[in-house]
């Protein structure tokens, strides 16, 4: 794409893990030139987390490079007065400042938001934390599962017999992320009208209860805790037949539908007869009819049927089926990333489109420091001034 | 100041993945304007959830539309189209999410509204893409969910495949929205240019699983294996995962399972030193796990487990945590009211701006609220 709307702008990016980095991630697929600033020997933590044990060829993981292409590395040690002096410099002729340190640990090097007012009054400083800058909560560790189980959102899917069953994707920290980049770009937009900078902040566990924002107000006016269907649940609020069920070979997901167009279209007698008020508080017995019945035929035979008759309803797909499918092909989701040693990786793009345009990004993860004496050079870091 | 002070926003879109957009721009400071058709107006209204309504309305409806306006016009009737161009001209933001074509029939295409007014930011979410033999398929949360391969990561291996229960895909999509939104205002307000700016369930539904895609796409195609017992996430080692104990559950992520055998003092899992088997034997660990949690009350687990800085914590349902101070101290509560006398209590957006939480007294309008109002506003 031959232009980017962010382009000119610069993101210090002092995060780890995934909240802070997925949001500087998305600034950078934008346009942004993010620079990581990461410890010396470790950096971000996250190079050393592996998950299913899949490691690039540079010793950092899979994951990190996942998260951290397009982006740059300068290695700085905070605690070091010289190196803490070039950041100080780099913050200078920055837009934006992003962290998710624990509250406090900012304030301790001098890289709080008053202090880094002073160094560039236009700056927008960032932040990510676990529960918020208060209350008994503050100190505790800030890690997406434990978000998901204090939040109530691990009664949300399963059965009602079930145990607690969260989300086996880390959504804290992405909702979380993208409401950071929503801040930080409404408050550029505010820099460039009033040329006034702003301090934007996120906890994880807000964004998560913002995220339940429909179950919770629910809850607040109706006063009875969401209940997830004794079956086929797929939301607490919802009436049957909305969940997944199984057919005669693999699975079929219907959505929102009038139970007795349902029954007509599926020729399910059984269905038919029952009370159309009752598609709520009588949704498991609905939801156990229509079990039975979807078990025999095949996926494609039902889900024909109900796409005829216009109600929503798709097969269930697993990303081995999807990658073959055309529909995911003609999206170019793909994109494939250069490691500096070399290796290729696949992995995907930008959800959003400009101007009819994809974004793409070959650039890779930064190794750890890579763009140390390029920065130095390129604003002057050791000059002293 | 709010940070989108003067900024209108139009909004056509029905639902949660836009008018989610609508609802964050709102937040910010902006006008938010929706158009809806006469009589029914957005869908959302008459979607009733659980047996919770609100005056004939869905709480969710209120919960998603909330200090915003109502304009309500017949989009195929001659005059009403034009009252919406007047308005277009004026305004800084255009959203809807209807299905492909929709818009073109209107006469409300990107290209006619451009000309109408060439620094507009143009934003439409669609199910799957503009293009392509899933084009015209109703684009719903769960359906995407399952299209997408999201059903296969949460729970137990032997379980069905498992939807999330919140509609993750309409609330990212409408999410990236806003992003791709205001990175083009920005640029608007360097260059005085507008944009298109589109996105798509299905996109949003995979860039929710970048980790775990590039692992499948670099990993010869395997496809993800939830843990038998305890699933917390198909490609991390034990513990991670929510166990019961005697009086409750606990969370554990990501930890050492020889420093938990030890803390735990739970001798059956001594034995498992090797850092490479609490991927590989994640069921035999878990399971040794789950049978000596239930030993004791959460609360006791967690006395042991904090002081170690392990990463764990209690599970909390609704009730149980809003009584807690760490909810409460938040004030993520605001109450919010019609013009018609009618309160609701709901969140707050989860942003706070130079200090301050973001809050607005005003609760979802009535259909066609605010047309004698915008009327005058935009001299139309």
């Amino acid at each position: 794409m031959s232009h980017l709307p962010l382009k000119g702008l610069t993101v210090l990016e002092f995060s780890q893990y995934l909240s802070g980095p997925s949001a500087g991630l998305r600034l950078a697929d934008l346009g942004a030139r993010v620079i990581k600033i990461e410890r010396p020997k470790v950096g971000d933590a996250c190079r050393q987390l592996a998950i299913k044990d899949l490691w690039a060829d540079d010793g950092s993981s899979l994951l990190f490079h996942t998260i951290n292409r397009n982006k740059e590395s300068f290695s700085a040690d905070l605690k070091n007065s010289d190196d803490l002096q070039c950041v100080k410099k780099l913050i200078k002729e920055a837009d934006v400042v992003i962290h998710n340190f624990r509250p406090g640990v900012m304030e301790k090097i001098g890289l709080d938001y008053d202090c880094v007012k002073l160094i560039n009054a236009k700056i927008i400083y960032a932040t990510v934390s676990g529960f918020g800058n208060e209350g008994p909560w503050k100190d505790r560790p800030g890690q997406d599962l434990l978000l998901q189980s204090l939040s109530g959102l691990v009664y949300t899917s399963g059965n009602e017999k079930d145990s607690p069953i969260p989300f086996g994707i880390a959504i804290a920290d992405i909702i979380c992320g993208a409401h950071l980049v929503q801040g930080i770009l409404a408050a550029l937009v505010r820099r460039q009208k009033k040329g006034v900078g702003a301090l934007i902040e996120l906890s994880l566990l807000e964004s998560l209860l913002d995220f339940q924002f429909e179950l919770l107000t629910t809850y607040f006016n109706g006063k009875q805790l969401p209940k997830r269907s004794a079956e086929n649940n797929a939301h607490p609020l919802l009436s049957a037949p909305y969940g997944i069920y199984s057919t005669l070979d693999g699975h079929i997901a219907i959505a929102m539908a009038n139970i007795h167009l349902l029954a007509s279209t599926l020729h399910c007698e059984t269905l038919a007869a029952f009370p159309l008020q009752e598609a709520f508080s009588n949704r498991d017995e609905v939801k156990i009819i229509l079990s039975k019945h979807l078990a025999s035929q095949a996926s494609t035979y039902w889900v024909e049927k109900l796409h005829a008759a216009n109600i929503w309803a798709m097969e269930v797909l697993d990303w081995s089926k999807i990658k073959e499918h055309p529909a995911y092909k003609i999206l170019q989701m793909e994109q494939t990333v250069k490691t500096a040693n070399g290796k290729e990786m696949i992995t995907t793009r930008c959800p959003i489109r400009i101007n009819g345009q994809r974004l793409f990004s070959s650039s890779p993860a930064p190794q750890l420091g890579a763009d140390n004496n390029k920065l130095i050079e390129e604003f002057s870091l050791k000059n002293s001034a | 100041m709010n940070l989108l002070e003067d900024l209108v926003v139009i909004d056509f879109s029905q639902f949660l993945s836009g008018p989610s957009a609508g609802l964050r721009l709102a937040d910010m400071g902006a006008q938010v304007i929706k158009i809806e058709k006469p009589y029914v107006g957005d869908v959302c209204r008459e979607l009733y959830v659980s047996d919770v309504m609100i005056q004939g309305e869905s709480t969710i409806f209120h919960a998603i539309n909330r200090n915003k306006k109502s304009y309500v016009a017949d989009l195929k009737v001659k005059n009403d189209l034009l009252k919406i161009k007047q308005l277009i001209a004026k305004a800084d933001v255009l959203i809807h999410n209807f299905r492909p074509g929709v818009m073109d029939r209107l006469g409300l295409s990107y290209t006619v509204v451009k000309a109408l007014n060439s620094s507009i930011v143009y934003a439409s979410i669609s199910g799957y893409g503009n293009e392509g033999p899933w084009k015209d398929l109703p684009g719903q949360d769960l359906l995407l969910q399952a299209a997408s391969g999201m059903t296969w990561l949460s729970n137990d291996s032997n379980s069905m495949p498992t939807a999330m229960g919140v509609a993750v895909v309409d609330i990212l999509a409408g999410a990236h929205l806003t992003q791709g939104i205001l990175a083009s205002l920005f640029e608007r307000a360097i260059k005085g240019e507008g944009a298109l700016i589109e996105v798509s369930l299905f996109e949003s539904a995979l860039d929710f699983q970048f980790e775990v895609l590039t692992c499948f796409l670099n990993d010869s195609n395997q496809l993800p294996v939830r843990s038998a017992v305890n699933n917390g996430h198909a490609y991390i080692s034990a513990p991670y995962g929510i166990y019961k104990t005697s009086d409750g559950h606990l969370a554990l992520a990501m930890g050492n399972i020889v420093e938990l055998a030890e803390l735990l003092n739970c001798k059956a899992l001594q034995g498992y030193s090797d850092s490479k088997n609490w991927f590989i034997l994640r069921d035999e660990i878990k399971v040794i796990l789950a049978a000596h949690l239930l030993s004791q009350s959460t609360e006791f687990w967690l006395s042991v487990l904090i002081p170690a800085d392990i990463w764990c914590s209690d599970v909390l349902n609704y009730g149980q945590l809003i009584q807690e101070q760490g909810y409460k101290q938040l004030n993520m509560e605001q109450l919010v009211t019609t013009s018609y006398g009618l309160n609701i209590l709901t969140t707050r957006c989860p942003i706070r701006v130079d200090g301050q939480i973001l809050t607005s007294p005003i609760g979802a309008p009535s259909l066609g609220e605010h047309n004698e109002f915008i009327d005058q506003q935009f001299l139309i």
